[in-house]
């Protein structure tokens, strides 16, 4: 399995998702911006981190950047992408995923360990899951919370495109256990095709028994072919 | 322009330093040299009064590669590893200003590192603000604490551990101390100090702008009435732009191209330029005209004082330049040659085809005037109040009262708003005694952590300076860790009042002891004076930050009380001292009276007796007993966990206040292993340490025998609730 991991001034979770994605055996290569070309990649990872400082809004200026015309043209084509945080920003910032990141409720940066529910396992990121799964990861992000239209989410929910839910450790989807205010503790969500995942939590963090828990491995595991 | 009395006070210099500019100068100084010399001779730059105390401190140890005077500290680690690093106060702009203030605290205790060759790997801070009924406390608070996350989650570098604290002494001037710690290779160390004679200076980064002149003169003055006048002098941070200049210089100290290198911090582009020139025994000739500014037409005097941030100044070696510049333009910023290091120690400046500014070298440095300030000793409090007098509360309801205090409560409220988990290497975070960092991809570990005691420094600063090392060791023990250095930002009042001179300089022979019997030497640190508004002085307030070494990472001691039934140790001796302890702080507004004392032979012999009992890996949980002492201690080795305890009595009938509230030094509590008691009994005896048994974990309760029983979850909810209500 092919990887790329593309690099922002100003990502700064992109040498923690190449560990997790070498740890699991992915073939890995760190993308700069300004490049013109995509290796041949069976997955592309949009890292955490604040793009371009992430100054005018979340994403903004990363998804009008050069690389991602070819990350675009990709995902249309097919190719599985996976933005992570600031990752999800940019997706949702060039169109590929609809809806928007608002600031936290809280209206304060939030970084913390939290637990969210796998919707559904029928899908090349979650296979390795069961449905229902809850797993434990880390956030930390200042805009995470969520939101969309009425129509849209009609649309999300219909067609299976929620990947996970905030929730408690037992599994009940409750508004305690939604860090950020997101619109029916949503965490993550896929495109229509489900090829292409962004979510706010980071599975990457997640990879270690030492450092914290394994509930990210799989995520990873379920994209090797 | 003629220099008059009134720009010359101004500038914050007094009449006898004035003439001896003069004299150093041979003729009166220009208002850029006079600038340049204000910034150069303020406290916070020239180190003037603290300088003949700070000789004393012990610097050197078989670890230690760089003591003071470099950008940070250099320790070794073993296996061609090192560790770079700082604390640093950012007190006054943040006072002024307190998310800039706190922020650009973060960003200049960073580039101090990674200058010199480190990749940052965990960022600490050391807050203090007035009482939580101030009304400008709540603001301070959440800027403050916006502005270090702000940047630290920006940059990517995770913010681990921290210490958080109120008194009514900081209502109008709190303190933000920032340490950084970095990971070098020890063969891949950069210095500040300019070699060779025509070589290429460099400044990289950042435009400059007109934010922070004079920042350092500011903060060499106490505040008044107007202070809220001083905001221009705060500078502005950019942790985006921090972070690429830090992966373009990270990327040029890969090869060979840089002699040495310096950030542009306090006094910005003269204290760094003075500073390489000054080491390296030469001169630099800086052409103005080249500085990249943010505003057209920028006075020399600007360009020279600003403080803007995210600047660097190198020196590179002969041929380089083309190379390095191509790093510097792919993360989009500026390099720009602004002048040659030539050989006659003098600092030239050159502006419009005019030499605006020639002033020699030593007359900014080494001939800045030094001052041996009159002080006075502090005289050992008396114990007035006797515990049986006071009136009588419940034991239970004293601990309620402590562990939901603001000063007790969990800093879960803060620690959130900290990434603390990015670079993936945080093994433990923020609320054990230490944190830990794993050096990446190895099976090592460092513990570092941060600690004040300004309760018992202001009671007796001797006593206190000792005891806040001893402290700060005990928490790397606590871990696992063997202690290796320290650094420290000293935060006092107004030095040229005798009595808080005399705060430093007892504070200095305290410290210095304790470093020298546990061979815990200072690699670097920082000293704030004029902490104080209309004369009020804050309490002397010295920040340790310790880093120790956690060879095998399987070594590393969790926090939380781990499994049930097992074996509670409380180890070193209770007298039960409660002046100045939480309880008499907290619960009795009892401020008089002496601090505990420092017993320097039994805090080496019990701290190595943990550590020697850890390698034999005998030790479940640990943790220090430390303000509130062992019942507070236990009940935070409860609240983060499953299991709660069964505390004894003690044998001998003494009062259970003192006994269990007693801030006595040198004490540990351990979770171990009910069938190695008696192996861990012998090996203490062996080395002549006391030790008792205070308990049994238990299931979800928390209880002293025959007084009281609390469900943990309670305990972990009077803990949490401060901060989220306030």
């Amino acid at each position: 399995m092919n990887s790329s991991v593309i690099v922002f001034p100003g990502s700064n979770c992109d040498r923690d998702i190449a560990d997790a994605l070498e740890k699991l055996q992915f073939k890995n290569k760190m993308v700069w911006h300004k490049e013109n070309e995509l290796p041949k990649s069976d997955l592309i990872v949009i890292p955490g981190g604040f793009s371009y400082g992430d100054y005018l809004r979340s994403g903004a200026i990363a998804a009008k950047s050069k690389i991602l015309e070819q990350v675009i043209k990709a995902g249309k084509d097919g190719c599985l992408i996976l933005g992570i945080c600031n990752g999800f920003q940019i997706l949702i910032e060039t169109g590929l995923l609809q809806g928007a990141l608002l600031r936290n409720k809280n209206l304060k940066f939030l970084s913390k360990d939290i637990f969210i529910k796998i919707i559904k396992n029928n899908n090349s990121f979650c296979n390795k899951y069961k449905d229902n799964q809850v797993i434990n990861l880390n956030i930390a992000h200042n805009e995470g919370n969520y939101f969309t239209n009425p129509d849209h989410l009609k649309y999300l929910e219909d067609r299976e495109l929620i990947a996970f839910k905030y929730c408690n450790k037992a599994g009940e989807i409750t508004d305690n256990s939604n860090p950020n205010g997101s619109l029916n503790n949503i965490a993550g969500i896929f495109n229509e095709n489900k090829n292409i995942l962004g979510m706010m939590p980071h599975p990457e963090r997640m990879v270690s028994k030492l450092i914290s828990n394994e509930d990210g491995v799989n995520l990873f595991s379920s994209l090797l072919k | 322009m003629k220099i008059s009395d009134e720009i010359v006070e101004e500038h914050g210099l007094k009449k006898d330093e004035y003439s001896k500019i003069k004299v150093l100068l041979a003729r009166e100084p220009n208002l850029l040299e006079l600038g340049i010399f204000s910034a150069m001779w303020n406290e916070h730059c020239s180190y003037k009064s603290s300088k003949i105390h700070l000789k004393k401190l012990p610097t050197k140890n078989k670890s230690v590669i760089q003591g003071p005077g470099e950008n940070a500290g250099v320790i070794d680690i073993g296996d061609d590893d090192a560790i770079i690093f700082k604390i640093e106060s950012h007190n006054h702009p943040s006072f002024i200003e307190p998310y800039q203030g706190a922020s650009t605290g973060v960003g200049g205790i960073l580039r101090d590192v990674f200058t010199m060759g480190a990749r940052p790997i965990a960022l600490l801070n050391s807050i203090h603000f007035g009482s939580p009924n101030h009304k400008k406390t709540k603001n301070l608070l959440h800027g403050v604490v916006s502005g270090i996350g702000g940047y630290g989650n920006c940059i990517g570098v995770p913010t681990v551990a921290g210490e958080t604290k109120f008194n009514n002494t900081y209502n109008e001037n709190i303190l933000v101390n920032a340490m950084a710690v970095g990971l070098a290779k020890k063969n891949k160390i950069f210095y500040s100090k300019a070699k060779g004679l025509n070589k290429s200076i460099v400044y990289v980064g950042s435009k400059t702008g007109r934010d922070g002149i004079h920042g350092a003169s500011m903060a060499s003055a106490e505040f008044d009435e107007n202070s809220q006048e001083k905001r221009p002098t705060v500078q502005v941070g950019d942790p985006f732009t921090e972070k690429l200049l830090m992966e373009a210089c990270l990327e040029l100290m890969k090869d060979k191209s840089i002699i040495s290198i310096q950030d542009m911090g306090a006094a910005g582009l003269t204290s760094s330029s003075v500073e390489m020139a000054f080491k390296g025994e030469l001169g630099m000739d800086i052409n103005l005209d080249d500085v990249p500014c943010r505003e057209e037409n920028m006075s020399p005097y600007e360009m020279m004082l600003s403080e803007s941030q995210e600047r660097m100044l190198i020196i590179l070696n002969d041929g380089k330049e083309k190379e390095a510049k191509k790093i510097f333009d792919k993360w989009d910023l500026d390099f720009v040659v602004i002048g040659k290091t030539i050989d006659s120690k003098k600092l030239i400046l050159r502006h419009k085809n005019q030499i605006v500014a020639d002033i020699p070298i030593d007359a900014l440095s080494s001939k800045a005037p030094v001052y041996e300030r009159k002080w006075i000793k502090t005289k050992l409090p008396e114990k007035k109040t006797d515990i049986k007098s006071l009136k009588k509360v419940k034991i239970e309801d004293a601990l309620i009262q402590i562990l939901s205090s603001p000063n007790h409560s969990s800093k879960r409220w803060i620690s959130e708003q900290f990434d603390q988990m990015v670079m993936g290497d945080t093994i433990q975070k923020s609320g054990s005694d230490s944190a830990i960092i794993k050096i990446h991809g190895k099976n090592k570990a460092i513990a570092v952590s941060v600690d004040s005691s300004a309760n018992y420094c202001k009671a007796h600063p001797l006593t206190g300076g000792k005891q806040i090392v001893c402290e700060s060791w005990r928490n790397l023990v606590a871990v696992g860790a063997k202690p290796i250095a320290i650094t420290n930002c000293l935060n006092f009042g107004n030095p040229e009042n005798p009595k808080i001179m005399g705060q430093f300089a007892e504070t200095i022979e305290g410290i210095k002891e304790a470093c020298e019997f546990l061979d815990y030497p200072v690699v670097s640190g920082n000293v704030s004076f004029y902490n104080g508004t209309n004369k009020k002085n804050i309490h002397p307030t010295p920040v340790i930050g310790g880093v120790g070494l956690i060879s095998n990472i399987k070594n590393s001691i969790k926090y939380s009380f781990q499994k049930e039934g097992s074996v509670v140790l409380l180890i070193g001796k209770t007298f039960g001292h409660l002046y100045q302890s939480a309880l008499f702080h907290e619960v009795y507004s009892v401020t008089e009276g002496p601090p505990p004392e420092t017993n320097l032979i039994n805090e080496k012999n019990n701290g190595n007796a943990v550590l020697k009992l850890n390698e034999e890996d005998l030790i479940l949980s640990s943790h220090d007993v430390s303000s509130g002492g062992s019942i507070v201690a236990l009940a935070e080795m409860s609240i983060e966990s499953k299991y709660g305890v069964k505390i004894n009595k003690p044998k001998k009938l003494s009062n259970l206040f003192e006994y269990f509230y007693g801030e006595d030094q040198g004490r540990y509590i351990l979770e171990i292993e009910k069938k190695n008691l008696n192996k861990i009994q012998e090996i203490l005896k062996l080395s002549n340490v006391f030790s008792e048994i205070i308990g049994i974990t238990q299931k979800e309760w928390f209880e002293l025998s025959g007084e009281f029983k609390i469900e943990i979850n309670e305990l972990y909810n009077l803990n949490n609730k401060w901060y989220y209500n306030y």
